[in-house]
């Protein structure tokens, strides 16, 4: 069974000019398993994942014909009980520690804080499951980083500290957004791998959003590609290189690659075609 | 490969060197006391007139704190830099910025955001004296893919882009033979990134221009250049041709590390 279905979900804003679609339509289900939703910036992909969690403020509207977690329908529930699944049930990783990290509250508190929330857990045994939680995220010195505050932290470990905070309450699907776009790309491996392992190891269901094609070709086991706020290809990720629509082509073609140099790179020529067409599958959807 | 560089016949009238950059034992400090951290420590290499040098290494390596040192944004360094011949002292001249101009990573924030792309250029062509500023203007945006309806616009209403494009152009003004880019595509979709990376290609063969490049991706600075340098905590670690990395032969365990995690997420 699948733990999250989206069907025709649509996000708008209204602007001076009319009313902007940011995401028109997008359907997918989610199971236990990795997967990756790509697009330039702009194409919504960011917006999709907020929009589950119903993170759109208004003006921003958030329609869709059904967004149900387990069976659940998200769309009624009420913004009490709405807190009930933000972090316990489904949690998001946001792309820069510096900024969603609070800088004036030590990192273990708010670890802990995350716990407390959701669990009626004592301090004493919040702070062990803490220490524990930083332990997994393969922090050595697990106890003077619950002690230290954020701006003390390096970036790959602020990102890890996060991928802590939001799996103690374990829950079910993990939301990641741009992960590690803010890291260097020795640290990535490593958070990603981190991740990757916590993630298999608790049966989760993970959202993983990012620009990054290769990343998500080789770490997801399916790939929504988006744009102009559609889904215009879904592919298995190991088939992502054999994909069929001009688009998921041309950004693939764009991309300078260390093994095949060439003079100059393909320059992506968008169609208009593409806002509207309905979505291609290469390879078989696992779904 | 390293000779047929070397041997680059210089255009008449320049100085008596073939090299547009020679850095030799260039040290950058910050801070002083028990607070000084050495950002870039004892680093030597050289540009010849004409070619594209990278330099590659994580977050805090120094590679940028280089860049800044030769355009004299920071003062505190040591050691010797020389610009198409020509020793580098704490002041840098205007001459010295018709020769060396450099593009900055962001273009969100590298350009005024009350300044028209036309005052943006029209600025930096009168601080260096030129005439006929007007056709020059028009001449810029064209050389960088613009065109002149682009003129009369501000940052906001252009793409990121469009943007870098504009402070390409606003670098070119001066007519410089080298340019430094620092992060010139980091900020930008992988579509753009593709364009902009093939306009500085057509710039260089053009205008016969000579590239310093940072960057932390290796495709990007394996695509662009022809020598790389490796940097890890301040230290130039290894120098290499591209060939030489696309083909993963380097001595250097930190080289090895950052190849192989630029090649992509392997699951355990």
């Amino acid at each position: 069974m699948s733990l999250l279905e989206v069907d025709n979900l649509h996000v708008q804003f209204p602007t001076r000019s009319g009313v902007f679609d940011a995401v028109r339509g997008v359907s997918f289900s989610l199971g236990q398993e990795r997967l990756g939703i790509v697009g330039e910036s702009g194409s919504g992909k960011s917006l999709t994942g907020r929009a589950v969690l119903r993170l759109i403020r208004p003006p921003g509207k958030v329609t869709a014909d059904r967004i149900t977690l387990e069976g659940k329908d998200l769309l009624t529930l009420s913004e009490r009980q709405m807190r009930k699944v933000r972090g316990q049930q489904i949690s998001m990783v946001m792309q820069d520690p510096k900024f969603s990290l609070n800088p004036v509250m030590r990192v273990g508190e708010q670890i802990v804080e995350a716990y407390t929330q959701h669990t009626r857990a004592s301090r004493r045994e919040a702070k062990a499951k803490a220490i524990d939680m930083l332990e997994a995220v393969s922090i050595r010195d697990s106890e003077r980083v619950y002690r230290a505050y954020p701006h003390e932290m390096s970036g790959g470990m602020g990102q890890r500290i996060m991928i802590a905070m939001m799996l103690i309450p374990n829950p079910k699907i993990l939301i990641a957004d741009e992960p590690t776009s803010a890291l260097d790309v020795s640290v990535q491996t490593q958070v990603l791998s981190i991740m990757d392992r916590l993630v298999q190891e608790r049966g989760m269901g993970l959202v993983f959003i990012s620009h990054d094609l290769n990343l998500v070709s080789a770490f997801c086991d399916r790939v929504l590609i988006m744009y102009g706020g559609r889904v215009v290809e879904t592919c298995r990720a190991d088939q992502l290189y054999n994909a069929t629509h001009p688009y998921t082509r041309g950004l693939l073609n764009s991309l300078p690659r260390l093994d095949s140099p060439v003079e100059r790179l393909q320059v992506l020529q968008r169609e208009d075609a593409w806002m509207d067409s309905d979505q291609t599958s290469a390879g078989t959807g696992s779904a | 490969m390293n000779e047929a560089i070397a041997g680059y016949a210089n255009g008449a009238g320049a100085p008596a060197t073939d090299f547009a950059i020679e850095i030799d034992g260039l040290s950058v400090w910050f801070g002083q006391g028990r607070d000084r951290v050495d950002a870039v420590k004892n680093a030597s290499f050289d540009l010849p007139a004409g070619s594209s040098f990278g330099l590659v290494g994580e977050s805090g390596s120094g590679k940028s704190t280089i860049l800044r040192a030769l355009t004299g944004l920071v003062k505190t360094w040591d050691g010797g830099l020389r610009v198409n011949g020509h020793d580098l002292g704490r002041k840098r001249s205007k001459d010295f910025y018709k020769q060396l101009q450099m593009v900055f990573q962001d273009p969100y924030a590298s350009l005024h955001p009350r300044h028209s792309v036309d005052q943006v250029l029209s600025e930096t062509l009168s601080l260096h004296k030129f005439n006929n500023i007007n056709d020059r203007v028009e001449k810029l945006l064209t050389d960088v893919g613009l065109g002149p309806q682009f003129r009369f616009r501000y940052p906001h209403q252009l793409s990121g882009g469009q943007r870098q494009r504009v402070a390409i152009a606003r670098a070119l003004a001066p007519e410089p033979s080298i340019l430094l880019l620092d992060e010139p595509t980091s900020a930008l979709d992988v579509s753009v990134q593709a364009e902009i990376l093939n306009l500085l290609t057509d710039l260089r063969q053009e205008k016969n221009l000579t590239y310093l490049m940072v960057s932390h991706n290796l495709a990007v600075v394996g695509h662009l250049c022809e020598h790389i340098a490796v940097m890890q905590n301040g230290v130039i670690v290894e120098v290499l041709p591209v060939e030489e990395m696309r083909q993963l032969k380097s001595s250097h365990p930190y080289t090895q590390n950052l190849l192989q995690s630029s090649l992509g997420f392997v699951r355990q």
